[in-house]
C-alpha cells in the first residue's frame, strides 16, 4: 500500500509541526515564560504521526506525560495547546491541565498523563465503548518504555486480549526513563511481552516514519477488523532532557549529536521522498516554513493571551456544583 | 550550628544512618540514576538531587535503582522490612500512592495487628507532597490525611531542615512502616541542623511561637505561613501561638488541646483539600474536648476542594496564604471578650 502525496504532505506538516513546537516550548521555557513540569517529543515525531495517519475520528489515543507530539499528530490545535502550556484561560483545558494534562476528547486524544502506565487501562476502555457501539473505532496506547513496566500497562494487555479489545499498544522506547535505561529496566523484551500475553508485537524503526507507518498499518487494521490488540515495539530517541531542567548527564557524550545526524526522523522523510521523487525540496521547503511561522504566531499568542480568572478556579470540579 | 538545606538535611540524616546500619538500606525511581546508561552514575540522585552521592559511598547493593513499578518496589520494601531489612523507599511523588496503596494500607499498615503482634515492619517510605511547584493536578496534592486515616501507619511532615534530619532519623529506627512527607517547594529551604545524628520523638509537637490571644496549628509547610503571620500580627499587639505537631500519627493531642484552651481561639491551616482533612480532625478533637474553653468558633485555612490546577494565577488562588491566617486571627481576636 502507497501513501498519496496528499498524504505525505501532511504528514510531514505534522511532523514539522511538532519539531517547531516542541523547540519553541523548549526556548519559551529557557527563557522562564512557560511554568511547571513539560516534558518535549522532539526526535520522535515519526512514531506519533506514522500511528495517528491511520487514525480518524472514530479512533482514540492515551498519551503520556510527553504528550505534545500525540495531541499535534491526533489534529489537537496547536494554538490552544501552547495556550494550555502558558497557563491561559483559552486553552485547550482551560489553563487548569498545562503541558501534562493537555486533552481533546472530540479529537479522541484522552489526555496527556502525569501517571505513568495511566493510559492503557483508559484505552481499553474507549476500545471497549468503540466495541460496545460497533464504531469500528480503534484505541491506541502510547506507553514509555519505563511505563511498559508498570502493573497497569501488563494488566491492560491481558484485559484487550481476553475481552478481544481493538487496540493498539504502542511502547516508545527512547532508550530512557528519565536517567534510566531501558536496556536495564525492561525484563524481557517487549515484542516477549506480548507474545506472552498472546498478542502478535513487532519491532519498529521509530526513526523512520515509513517503517512506523507500515506497521502501524497492520496493527490498526487488525485491531479495526475485529482481530484483537497487539504491540509495537518503536525504538527512537529524545533530543532534550527527560524534562525542561534535565542536564541529561546519563547520556554518552556526544550521543544526541550522533542520533541528529544520522537518525533524525524529518532528514530521514526528506531524504527519502525526495530521492524517490514523491515531493520535491521546494515544496517540503515551503511545508516548513509555514510550520515555523504557525508555531511563532501560537508563541505570541499564548504570551499576551489572558489568564484564568478568580472565578475559574472552583468551575468545572463537578458536572454542576457549587461547593 | 551549620546551616543546611532541607534537602542536605535529609542527605545527612539517611547517610549517617546507612553509616551506622547496615540493614538501612534505600530504593526507589532513578534515586542514584544512570541505571544502565552510558554516561553519568548517580547521574539524578533523585529528580531533586536528595540522595545524591549515596550510591558512590555505599553502592549499588544499598541505593537501588528501580523500574517503574511503584507496587512492586513499595511492596518489596514493605517485604525486605517484615524480613529484617530497614528499607527507605522513595515514592517520588505521593499522588503515585494511587498506582501502589495497597502495598502500603492493607499490607504493611496491618501487619503487625493481623499477625498478632508478631510481626514488626520497619519501612520508611519518603514522599513529596504539596502545591506552588506549577506542577498540576496529579503532582501536586498533599494526601497526607489519607494515610493518617490508617492505623498502623505513622506519618510524619517535617516543617524545616532541622525537623527534617531528625523525624527521619527517628522514622528510620522506629519499627512500624512511616510515611515521611518532603514538601516539594521547601527542598532550598535553610535552617541550623547539628552535624551529630540526632532524634526528634514521634507525638512530640514543636511549639514555634507563644502567644495569649490565639492558637495556630499547622502541618508542613504551612507552619511557615503560620510563623511569618504570627510574627506580622506581633507588629499589632496580637501575639500567637503557633503548633507544629510534626507528626499527624501519633499525634500530640495535649499540646493542642492545651494550647487551644488557653487561648480559646483556634486557627487550624493545612494545605490538603477542606474535606476530611487534618484541619476537620484537629477542629473536632478541640471541639470535642475543650468546647467549654472557646471564645470563638475554630477557623480553618486549607486548599480548595477542587483538584490543584496548573495555571500560576490559579494556583496561587488554591494555595492558603499568610494573609488568610493572619486575617482569620484578627477576626478571632475581635469575637469572645
Ligand atoms: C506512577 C508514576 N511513577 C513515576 C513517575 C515519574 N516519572 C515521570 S516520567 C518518568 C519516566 C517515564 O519514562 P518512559 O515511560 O520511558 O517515558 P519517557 O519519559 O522516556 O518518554 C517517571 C519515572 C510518574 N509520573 N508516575
Amino acid at each position: 500500500m502507497q501513501l498519496s502525496r496528499d498524504e505525505l504532505r501532511t504528514a510531514f506538516k505534522r511532523m514539522c509541526l511538532i519539531r517547531q513546537f516542541e523547540d519553541a516550548v523548549h526556548d519559551e521555557f529557557s527563557a522562564g515564560n512557560i511554568p511547571g513540569f513539560v516534558h518535549l517529543y522532539a526526535g520522535e515525531e515519526a512514531s506519533a504521526v506514522g500511528i495517528c495517519s491511520h487514525l480518524d475520528d472514530r479512533d482514540a489515543i492515551a498519551s503520556t506525560h510527553r504528550g505534545h507530539g500525540h495531541c499535534i499528530a491526533k489534529g489537537c490545535d496547536p494554538k490552544g495547546m501552547m495556550l494550555e502550556i502558558f497557563g491561559k484561560k483559552d486553552g485547550l483545558c482551560g489553563g487548569k491541565g498545562g503541558s501534562m494534562h493537555i486533552a481533546d476528547l472530540s479529537k479522541g486524544m484522552m489526555g496527556a498523563n502525569g501517571i505513568v502506565g495511566g493510559g492503557p487501562p483508559l484505552i481499553c476502555g474507549a476500545a471497549l465503548t468503540a466495541k460496545y457501539r460497533d464504531t469500528g473505532g480503534v484505541a491506541v496506547a502510547f506507553v514509555g518504555d519505563g511505563a511498559s513496566n508498570q502493573g497497569t500497562t501488563f494488566e491492560s494487555y491481558n484485559l484487550a486480549k481476553v475481552w478481544d479489545l481493538p487496540v493498539v499498544f504502542v511502547v516508545e522506547d527512547n532508550r530512557y526513563a528519565e536517567s534510566t535505561a531501558s536496556d536495564w529496566s525492561v525484563g524481557g523484551s517487549q515484542v516477549g511481552r506480548a507474545n506472552g500475553f498472546g498478542m502478535p508485537g513487532v519491532e519498529v524503526d521509530g526513526h523512520d516514519f515509513f517503517a512506523v507507518w507500515d506497521a502501524a498499518r497492520q496493527a490498526v487494521e487488525r485491531a479495526r477488523d475485529g482481530s484483537g490488540p497487539s504491540l509495537l515495539h518503536v525504538k527512537l530517541y529524545r533530543y532534550y532532557g527527560h524534562f525542561e531542567g534535565d542536564a541529561s548527564t546519563y547520556k554518552a557524550p556526544g550521543e544526541v549529536e550522533q542520533v541528529k545526524q544520522r537518525l533524525d526522523a524529518l532528514d530521514m522523510f526528506k531524504q527519502r521522498v525526495v530521492e524517490t521523487s514523491l515531493l520535491d525540496s521546494e515544496e517540503l521547503k515551503s511545508i516548513e516554513q509555514e510550520a515555523e511561522k504557525f508555531i511563532a504566531d501560537c508563541v505570541a499568542a499564548a504570551s499576551t493571551a489572558d489568564a484564568p480568572a478568580r472565578d475559574d478556579l472552583m468551575t468545572d470540579v463537578y458536572v454542576d456544583y457549587k461547593f | 550550628m551549620p546551616t543546611k538545606s532541607f534537602r542536605e538535611a535529609i542527605n545527612e540524616g539517611l547517610r549517617q544512618e546507612m553509616e551506622r546500619d547496615d540493614s538501612v538500606i534505600i530504593m526507589g525511581e532513578d534515586i542514584a540514576g544512570g541505571m544502565g546508561s552510558p554516561g553519568e552514575d548517580d547521574a539524578w540522585g533523585g529528580p531533586m538531587g536528595v540522595t545524591k552521592g549515596l550510591m558512590p559511598q555505599f553502592g549499588r547493593e544499598r541505593v537501588l535503582d528501580t523500574p517503574i513499578s511503584e507496587s512492586a518496589f513499595i511492596g518489596c520494601a514493605a517485604g525486605a522490612a517484615v524480613t529484617g531489612l530497614r528499607p527507605v523507599a522513595e515514592l517520588m511523588f505521593v499522588d503515585f500512592m494511587g498506582v501502589c496503596f495497597d502495598q502500603i494500607f492493607n499490607q504493611a499498615a496491618k501487619f503487625r495487628y493481623m499477625f498478632g503482634g508478631k510481626a514488626t515492619t520497619p519501612l520508611v517510605i519518603r514522599t513529596m507532597y504539596g502545591a506552588g511547584f506549577r506542577a498540576a493536578s496529579q503532582h501536586s496534592q498533599c494526601l497526607y490525611p489519607l494515610f493518617t486515616h490508617i492505623p498502623g501507619l505513622k506519618v510524619a511532615i517535617p516543617s524545616n531542615p532541622y525537623e527534617a534530619k531528625g523525624l527521619l532519623i527517628q522514622a528510620i529506627r522506629d519499627d512500624d512502616p512511616v510515611v515521611f512527607f518532603e514538601h516539594k517547594v521547601m527542598y532550598d529551604d535553610e535552617a541550623d541542623v547539628p552535624d551529630e545524628i540526632y532524634t526528634i520523638p514521634f507525638g512530640e509537637a514543636n511549639v514555634s511561637r507563644e502567644g495569649d490571644d490565639a492558637t495556630v496549628i499547622a502541618f508542613g509547610r504551612m507552619v511557615n505561613l503560620a510563623n511569618e503571620a504570627a510574627d506580622r500580627l506581633k507588629e499589632s499587639g496580637i501575639t500567637v501561638t503557633v503548633v507544629d505537631p510534626r507528626t499527624t500519627s501519633p499525634l500530640d493531642k495535649e499540646t493542642i488541646l492545651e494550647t487551644a484552651s488557653e487561648t480559646g481561639r483556634v486557627v487550624v491551616v493545612d494545605e490538603a483539600h477542606p474535606r476530611c482533612n487534618l484541619a476537620t480532625d484537629i477542629s473536632a478533637l478541640i471541639c470535642e474536648n475543650c468546647f467549654d474553653d472557646l471564645k470563638a468558633p475554630i477557623k480553618q485555612i486549607c486548599g480548595h476542594h477542587a483538584p490543584v490546577p496548573f495555571s500560576p494565577a490559579l494556583e496561587d488562588l488554591y494555595i492558603p496564604k499568610v494573609e488568610s491566617i493572619e486575617a482569620a486571627v484578627r477576626e478571632l481576636v475581635g469575637k469572645g471578650h
